[in-house]
């Protein structure tokens, strides 16, 4: 769809249209300026955030890679991310399944229960697990951070999974049974390669949604468990160093991949999906 | 009974919901329970308050129960567990705290009537409405931390009146934090208008960019987002450097803990969630419509207001409800860019949580936002019908 299919009666660019354009870039640099302004300072020589920076070294990288503190903090994110995505990746996709699957009443109610987490507002969530988590023993642990950020971002595998299996057309089981096959092989052979997509997506917001999560980790972690963007925070409250800019490029650079690895998946689902199920898009 | 395909889609559901039912649920429901829990003093004092439950309201209560008191309370004290009763009665009325201290610490020297002693001690111990607000407190449940989070109390009578002015903050922080997300949400919407109709209408090679110029900040966590602007709009930061080199301006401009760090920083953040959900409505618009019109001579202006943006209207709507259902919860970036004036509930939750305890408080803030919230995804959820098929990520 070009230009001249919306407004027919233009066919060139006229002044309104150059307004148009010129604020969209101006919006589009607003949005990603900020984070990209963090690059530079970053590899400052000096010792303040200015801009432009006295001259350039990897300082404040070599700063982050020989901190305790930091290392301990990006360990930290990651175990309690990788951890998050395996529990929330299989249990969102079982219970996925579980929900497609079933013909009872109270399903929607049982969906929605499931994704209260997604609506509620992280500082209720964070207030409530501090409380119950410090109750049974597990605040300031490893595993109560894994248990929180769990529950955080289940409700997007849930969801995205659940999303793929209701566009998922019924005659391919139907086809595959005619075929000899029984459910199970059904479920391995049509199903599963059908919704991989969507898990992987779901996975990879898992990840996502625990490596930048603050707001339960200021209540629940102390100094040991802290994780990286707790570790930021501390580092803003304290003092400004530029190491907290480096620390901001290797999560951006982190994000990017992720959002990288997504888009591939997106467009690699859309290419195999679309021809199998027999529906207008 | 029970098909065997529910059965199976009932062990592929049970570990998830048990999951979200421990984890999350029973949490959720104990913590906003604590907004009308009132066991300190039945727990701490059981005796006082089974010898409260007794006394009819009327005159002053027996000698025993001055005695009780003060017995329960020494007793608490040197188990350091008195602090939830005087906090608890305190928090009733500021100055009961300091009256049951000095009370506690000269009993200790009374020989004959601890009733007489306390009340020649401090004439408000033959106050009958001191009585009556310890005999309030004495459970199981109060509205008080409803009543206080929309600065009303109750008098004396037990009538519902307003809390006095310099305890009145509540409304003034719900009124400012409705305020910020209305205003974040009408600048969302207006720039991510221009932004999603550019989109949808370039070629594909540059809405692609276009797409990725968005997702790119949608991804980048929120925490760094705002440390960037935290960066940028400091004193001796980036913008402020610009300024002066160019001469706009002599001194550094102040920026930084300032209620426009935080609409700059909040809409920085949430634009992206207005323009996406935006951006799928308007790609799905057929052009027909706009070519309809213009056969039948309608001018530009008119073919947009009149067809164009009715029809996306409920992209707008998507966006919008997303954009103030994720404002009125934000707690990082105001807590980080914003001054004092300009923090919002999610703040004060923390706040009575951690720092000046009372969590009472804190659960009937929390039950609140809770609430506003949910009227807020209920409206989306019958209104919008992309809200559902969204999927957007928070």
């Amino acid at each position: 769809m070009t230009a001249s299919t919306i407004l027919p009666a233009r066919q060139r660019p006229t002044t309104g249209r150059l307004i148009l354009y010129s604020v969209t870039s101006v919006l589009l640099v607003f949005l990603v300026a900020p984070i990209l302004v963090v690059f530079p300072l970053s590899l400052s020589s000096g010792e303040l955030l200015v801009l432009p920076t006295p001259g350039y070294s990897w300082r404040w990288y070599a700063d982050f890679f020989s901190s305790q503190r930091w290392l301990l903090a990006t360990y930290n994110s990651f175990v309690v991310g990788i951890l998050t995505t395996l529990i929330a990746t299989s249990l969102g996709t079982l219970g996925a399944i579980g929900l497609y699957l079933g013909r009872f009443r109270g399903k929607a109610f049982v969906l929605a229960l499931l994704s209260l987490p997604m609506v509620t507002p992280v500082i209720v969530t964070a207030i409530a697990l501090y409380f119950s988590l410090s109750a049974v023993g597990l605040g300031s642990t490893l595993t109560g951070l894994v248990l929180a950020h769990t529950v955080l971002s289940v409700p997007y595998v849930l969801l995205t999974v659940l999303a793929s299996l209701q566009s998922f057309d019924p005659n391919l089981l139907r086809a595959s049974a005619s075929l000899g096959a029984n459910p199970i092989q059904s479920f391995y052979r049509v199903v599963l390669p059908l919704i991989t997509p969507s898990v992987a997506t779901g996975a990879l917001f898992a990840f996502a949604t625990s490596f930048d999560e603050l707001i339960v980790a200021l209540f629940i972690a102390s100094p040991d468990q802290f994780t990286l963007p707790r570790q930021m925070y501390a580092g803003i409250r304290e003092f400004l160093s530029p190491t907290i800019a480096s620390a901001a490029v290797l999560i951006i650079l982190l994000s990017v991949l992720l959002l990288m690895v997504n888009e591939t998946i997106r467009k690699r689902a859309a290419r195999h999906t679309l021809p199998s199920t027999h529906r207008t898009p | 009974m029970m098909s065997r395909r529910n059965l199976l889609a009932a062990a592929l559901i049970a570990p998830l919901l048990l999951l979200v039912l421990v984890s999350f649920i029973v949490p959720l429901g104990a913590t906003l329970y604590r907004a009308v829990d009132d066991a300190e003093i039945p727990t701490i004092l059981p005796q006082t308050t089974a010898l409260l439950k007794q006394w009819d309201g009327k005159g002053l209560p027996s000698e025993q129960t001055y005695q009780s008191l003060i017995a329960e309370l020494r007793e608490a004290q040197e188990q350091q567990k008195a602090g939830p009763v005087l906090n608890r009665l305190n928090f009733e009325e500021t100055g009961l705290r300091s009256m049951l201290l000095q009370g506690l610490r000269a009993s200790s020297r009374f020989t004959g009537s601890t009733k007489e002693g306390l009340i020649a001690l401090n004439p408000r111990w033959a106050d009958p409405h001191f009585w009556g607000l310890v005999k309030r407190s004495t459970g199981p449940w109060t509205p008080l931390y409803f009543l206080r989070s929309v600065d009303l109390k109750l008098g004396p009578d037990g009538a519902v009146v307003p809390t006095a002015e310099e305890e009145a903050v509540f409304v003034k922080l719900f009124v400012r934090t409705f305020e910020i997300s209305l205003v974040v949400t009408l600048i969302c919407a207006v720039l991510a208008y221009p932004v999603a109709y550019t989109l949808s209408i370039l070629p594909q090679v540059w809405t692609n960019i276009g797409i990725m110029l968005v997702l790119i900040p949608f991804w980048t966590s929120i925490l760094v987002r705002t440390t960037a602007w935290f960066i940028i709009l400091q004193r001796e930061g980036p913008i402020n450097a610009l300024l002066v080199s160019l001469h706009l301006v002599d001194q550094p401009v102040t920026m930084i803990f300032t209620r426009f760090a935080v609409y700059l920083a909040m809409v920085h953040v949430l634009l992206p969630f207005a323009i996406l959900p935006l951006y799928s409505v308007m790609k799905g618009i057929k052009p027909d419509y706009m070519r309809a019109a213009a056969s039948l001579g309608a001018p530009g202006w008119r073919r947009f207001l009149r067809i164009y943006l009715p029809l996306t209207m409920p992209g707008v709507a998507a966006g919008a409800l997303m954009v103030f259902m994720l404002s009125v919860g934000f707690y990082i970036t105001p807590a980080l860019v914003g001054g004092s004036g300009d923090q919002m509930i999610s703040y004060f939750i923390a706040f009575f949580t951690n720092t000046s305890v009372n969590w009472g408080i804190a659960a009937a803030l929390a039950a609140l936002l809770m609430g506003m919230t949910g009227i807020l995804v209920a409206i989306a959820w019958l209104l919008v019908p992309g809200f559902r098929a969204g999927g957007v990520r928070v």
